[in-house]
């Protein structure tokens, strides 16, 4: 049995770890507000966007010569996985869920005899992939270092993915990420970004009496420079979503861990008082024996 | 007169969607004012800036760095690269970033690749149109 010293020590272990996983879990509340608020901001422009490409894209999507961005290489050989994962852990099984989907798509890809290359954002998914596939990772990208994660970096990833495709890198890519549901649930998703997914041919024709736009300039050179957007915006929303989910789901974690220290406490203090009682039975038992041999 | 509801949307937030008389939109092949019931017609913009006039007068002004106008009869939805209200505009930020993208202009300058020296230039343009804004303002 342990003596009163060790349970001591134990019961004030338990309790600093409470309150450090109290902390965590406030911290993670007020970044969670925070980040759905950027989330919330980023969705008007998302929606916009969609809009104009699906009225351009159906257009320009039959004609030959269509940019690759838009309908792909034709090919299906090469596929690049983009993987979005936090920087940190410690958020419940938030990381895992994601690199467990890829890895999932990379071993059935790889099964149908597909190159498979991946890109992750985010530390935690680059560890967990590289220590099955090192050698398919293309490239890794973290905002360990950052504060807040801006447009920009979303650009700079998109314009690594669009290279790439101009080099002939690739010819199918699809972004995994956890879709933000609520604070408590966190979905992986897998979202195909290249060739880009268009509504279906019903879409079009119901959009067709529709307003005829005029387009200045041509719808190609507008389409070219909308498609290198639309990716960056997308990869932004999976980044900012991914970031939501991510507070979110550390902030459910910890306050497990809080719950689950006080129960650990509540048990250490019991079996503490258990003890203390039975020295001082001991003790009064010793004693009243002495008493009586005397 | 007439009205129609402009939207001004960066990727990071929306910055205005109200209902005004006229705008002017910094479209690449010239400055293009709107009114409502303007043919529907989907644009690229220019680095520039955006002007909105409301119950006859100019009332708001923004620069954005580029972009897409999408216009129709009764509303217009621009999709700007990115969007600054000219007094929030500083010279001294708008300078650094032409200096930058002049730097990045030189850099890429040696390869061969057009459409990257394109990218570049237009961000000097723009960033330039920026610097030319922040003085005007």
């Amino acid at each position: 049995m342990a003596s009163l010293k060790d349970l001591r020590g134990r019961i004030n272990s338990v309790k600093s770890t409470r309150k450090i996983t109290q902390a965590m879990k406030m911290v993670a509340a007020a970044k969670l507000r925070r980040a759905q608020a950027q989330a919330e901001a980023a969705r008007p422009y998302a929606e916009r966007m969609e809009k104009i490409l699906a009225s351009l894209g159906s257009a320009v999507a039959n004609m030959p010569g269509a940019p690759r961005m838009l309908v792909g290489t034709g090919g299906d050989k090469v596929h690049l996985l983009v993987v979005v994962t936090a920087d940190r852990g410690l958020a419940g099984p938030f990381n895992t869920q994601v690199g467990r989907l890829a890895r999932a798509r990379v071993r059935a890809l790889e099964a149908e005899g597909k190159q498979v290359k991946i890109l992750t954002v985010g530390r935690k998914g680059a560890a967990f992939l590289k220590r099955e596939f090192a050698s398919r990772v293309v490239a890794e990208v973290s905002y360990a270092t950052k504060k807040r994660v801006g447009f920009e970096d979303a650009e700079a990833v998109a314009l690594t993915i669009a290279e790439m495709l101009d080099q002939g890198g690739f010819d199918v890519c699809s972004l995994l990420y956890n879709r933000f549901r609520n604070v408590i649930s966190q979905i992986p998703t897998e979202q195909r970004l290249i060739p880009a997914p268009l509504p279906e041919g019903n879409v079009t024709a119901a959009a067709g009496p529709q307003a005829q736009y005029e387009y200045e300039p041509t719808e190609e050179e507008i389409l070219a420079t909308l498609l290198p957007r639309n990716l960056a915006i997308q990869l932004y929303r999976a980044i900012l979503e991914s970031s939501a989910g991510e507070h979110g789901a550390r902030m459910t974690a910890m306050d497990n861990a809080t719950r689950n220290a006080g129960e650990m406490i509540n048990k250490l203090t019991l079996n503490y008082n258990r003890t203390r009682q039975a020295n001082i039975t001991k003790e009064l038992i010793e004693i009243i024996s002495g008493a009586e041999a005397v | 007169m007439a009205t129609f509801l402009l939207e001004l949307v960066s990727p990071e937030k929306l910055l205005l969607s109200r209902q005004v008389e006229m705008t002017t939109l910094p479209a690449i092949e010239g400055e293009m004012g709107v009114l409502a019931g303007h043919a529907p017609m989907i644009v690229a913009l220019k680095g520039g800036v955006i002007r909105v006039r409301e119950n006859g007068a100019e009332t708001e002004k923004l620069f954005v760095a580029g972009g897409f106008a999408e216009v129709s009869p009764e509303r217009v939805t621009v999709l700007a690269d990115e969007a600054t209200p000219l007094p929030q505009l500083s010279r001294a930020t708008s300078e650094r970033k032409l200096a930058e993208a002049e730097a990045a202009l030189a850099t890429v300058a040696a390869t061969d690749a057009p459409e990257k020296r394109d990218a570049a230039l237009v961000r000097v343009l723009s960033a330039k149109a920026a610097v030319d804004a922040a003085e005007a303002a």
